[in-house]
């Protein structure tokens, strides 16, 4: 279970988070919607640990410990996954040798035995069949000159292969074509499980059809303004985001403000 | 008494033991070098070629006489990772015959000794040697006392399949050893060279090495240079190639050790359609210096360059690259493109890359780059989100980023070679092995 209580953060000094709260039960999905610039990415990197960005108030408690105190690398030991919204292009590292050595970093933290070069061989390729991705990709550089839509799978096969306890998906769907976003809902579907949960943040209520959501929230200028079932996203579709402002404001919002 | 009357008078000393003795045009062109470097002295900051690569200091220091260690096990251990090939491996500044393998040479192919070859061969020698007034001030010290070296020739249209290995240790003589390498291919030959100088006991030993290299018309050489000299080592080379009317030369250099080492790496298209690759790697820590100065000359029309430094400093290391392209007037349709990227791996390392295109025709293609950075951090952020460790996160992308130099080394046995190099001197390189 993740609780985020009034969580603020700055980058360069401009506020980007203004007092988010957020609670995410163990084995639940939740769907994260929001206008161009609200804070989403800034939401997911600060909770993968990433130190661009400045906490300066509130308090992430995962399953009673503060994670906020944790290292990024310690973060995704302990189970926290990212799908980056950019994934990077790391010339000169193999993508093989990328993800045995995130594998194994895992592994050996959860005091597995780690995978020899056949093991991790058989289980790769199992998981890549599965996200329908060529065994070529194991050997080009990690994610130098993959399409959009690749780069969006090589997240998702990490997530396979990551088992992670929490999964948060920065706009995986984003710029893939209909085969691929049902690739990748199916990767999310096949993970979900009573003990892990999930933030999936997305423009398109379109993967909702196929990744069910729990609930729906909106992130405005850093916050939550809404809250809802999967019908939040299908009124969103309709109406866009102004017409929350027209709405009475919902619970999320309240107090949120310093 | 100064230390250049302490050379001139060494020399005095040792001309009648030097190889080559009884040759005129040698014993002349020796005298002439070191009348040439006696008078220049060592270069200092005030020439320009030599801005940030002082060596005025070689004015004072006592050059202490290194040990080559176990020279047999070391050259076993390069042998048996690369089966093929005709080995010639030298200790100090003369040739080990029971260290080295020749083996079988196909017919055309001249491969010995230079200090045999001077008694053989010495019309060829003559040929290929260069003059006095050659290079910088070193490279007279080094005409004026080389001792050996390799002479590789070819004959038209030989290729010789497996690389020549000259393997260089370190060992006797106090006042450096100074090589000198010749390499003629006619037309149409082909031959891998590769010069790898191998670190022995510490010491402030001074090696001076010219490797000069004649491609004919099509011919193909490639040339690998592997620097691993010990720390105290001070180590001074020029690589000068000339390519004839469709040549290809590809030079890799890989510069690890030493406290000092420059190379001067040069090469000039005679005639129309030639090709060179000059690629380049160092690393620097601690107070170690590398310095490279490369020259492409398109002197004729339709010739194509590409170059590519790569740098890791780290400590208080400092990496110098100055490289100079000249097109000539009527080189038209030229293609020079280079580029010069270095890694700060600490705050103390400095890098300075100075490209300098000189460009007299107008049809030409040229571009180029130089950059000083550190590490990524949005690629170090990605990997510890997959939780790898900081410091593995970035002994990978150091590593990363110099493998890019690596890629280019076309055969598998050297790249080999220059990868365990790299990791033998990079952190955590047991970690990266598998990397391949
Ligand atoms: N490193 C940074 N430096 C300066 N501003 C930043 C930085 N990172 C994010 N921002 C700003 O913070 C705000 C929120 O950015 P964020 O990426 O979180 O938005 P988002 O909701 O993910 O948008 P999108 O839907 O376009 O992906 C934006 O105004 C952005 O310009
Ligand atoms: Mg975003």
């Amino acid at each position: 279970m993740i609780k985020i209580h009034n969580l603020h953060a700055t980058v360069d000094g401009k506020a980007i988070l203004n007092g988010l709260d957020l609670e995410v039960a163990d084995g639940e999905v939740h769907a994260i919607m929001g206008p161009n610039g609200s804070g989403k990415s800034t939401l997911a990197q600060v909770l993968a640990g990433r130190e661009t960005f400045e906490v300066t108030e509130g308090s992430v408690d995962w399953d009673g410990t503060d994670l906020l105190a944790l290292p990024a690398e310690e973060r995704a030991r302990a189970g926290l996954f990212l799908a980056f919204q950019y994934p990077v292009e790391i010339p000169g590292v193999s993508n093989a040798y990328f993800l045995k050595a995130a594998v194994n970093a895992i592994r050996r933290h959860r005091g597995l035995p780690e995978y020899d070069a056949m093991d991790f061989l058989a289980r790769v390729k199992t998981e890549m069949k599965a996200v329908d991705m060529k065994e070529e990709f194991l050997y080009r550089s990690v994610n130098e000159g993959f399409s959009g839509g690749e780069k969006k799978r090589n997240e998702v096969l990490q997530m396979a292969l990551l088992e992670p306890k929490l999964a948060v998906l920065d706009e995986t769907d984003s710029g893939l074509d209909i085969d691929a976003l049902k690739v990748v809902a199916e990767g999310v579907n096949r993970l979900r499980s009573p003990e892990r949960s999930m933030i999936v943040i997305t423009h398109y209520q379109r993967l909702l059809d196929y990744i069910v959501p729990d609930k729906v929230h909106v992130l405005s200028q850093g916050r939550i303004v809404r809250s809802g079932g999967r019908e939040l996203a299908l009124e969103l579709e309709e109406h866009g985001y102004g017409w929350i402002e027209t709405q009475p404001a919902a619970p999320a919002a309240q107090g949120g403000r310093p | 008494m100064s230390a250049l009357d302490l050379w001139r008078e060494r020399h005095r000393a040792l001309a009648p033991q030097l190889p080559g003795a009884g040759l005129p045009w040698l014993a002349r062109l020796r005298a002439r070098a070191l009348e040439r470097f006696a008078d220049e002295g060592w270069p200092t900051s005030r020439q320009e070629d030599w801005r940030h690569t002082s060596l005025a200091f070689l004015e004072q220091s006592e050059l202490v006489a290194a040990n080559a260690g176990d020279a047999a096990a070391a050259v076993e251990r390069l042998r048996a990772a690369s089966p093929d090939g005709h080995w010639l491996v030298f200790v100090g500044d003369r040739f080990a015959p029971a260290l080295s393998a020749i083996g079988a040479l196909p017919a055309g192919v001249t491969l010995m000794p230079l200090a045999d070859a001077l008694a053989t061969e010495a019309d060829t020698v003559e040929a290929a040697f260069g003059r006095a007034e050659d290079g910088d001030s070193p490279q007279a010290l080094n005409a004026a006392f080389f001792t050996d070296g390799a002479l590789l020739r070819l004959t038209r249209g030989v290729a010789l399949e497996a690389p020549v290995h000259l393997v260089f240790l370190p060992g006797g003589e106090a006042h450096g050893r100074h090589l000198r390498n010749l390499i003629v291919a006619d037309a149409g030959a082909a031959a891998t060279v590769v010069e790898h100088y191998l670190p022995g006991a510490d010491g402030s030993t001074l090696t001076t090495a010219i490797t000069r290299i004649e491609a004919g018309p099509d011919a193909r050489i490639d040339h690998l240079k592997l620097q691993e000299e010990a720390e105290g080592a001070i180590h001074l080379a020029g690589i000068e190639a000339r390519q004839a009317r469709g040549a290809r030369f590809a030079s890799h250099s890989l510069s690890f050790g030493a406290k000092l080492a420059r190379n001067d790496i040069r090469t000039r298209f005679d005639g129309e359609g030639c090709e060179a690759l000059l690629n380049g790697l160092y690393h620097v820590d601690g107070r170690r210096h590398v310095d490279h100065h490369t020259l492409i000359e398109h002197a004729s029309p339709r010739g194509t360059s590409h170059e590519f430094y790569r740098g890791l400093l780290d400590g208080a290391g400092r990496g110098v690259f100055r490289g100079r392209i000249i097109v000539a007037q009527d080189a038209q349709r030229s293609d020079a493109m280079q580029r010069c990227d270095n890694l700060l791996l600490s705050r103390q390392a400095e890098a300075d890359a100075r490209p300098e295109l000189e460009i007299y025709a107008d049809d030409v293609k040229c571009a180029h780059g130089a950059t000083v950075g550190q590490l990524d951090e949005d690629s170090l952020f990605y990997l510890r989100a997959r939780g790898l460790d900081e410091p593995h996160a970035r002994q990978l992308l150091t590593y990363a980023f110099a493998a890019e130099a690596l890629a280019r080394i076309g055969l598998e046995p050297l790249r080999a070679r220059a990868r365990s190099a790299l990791l033998a001197r990079l952190p955590g390189g047991e970690l990266l092995e598998a990397l391949a």
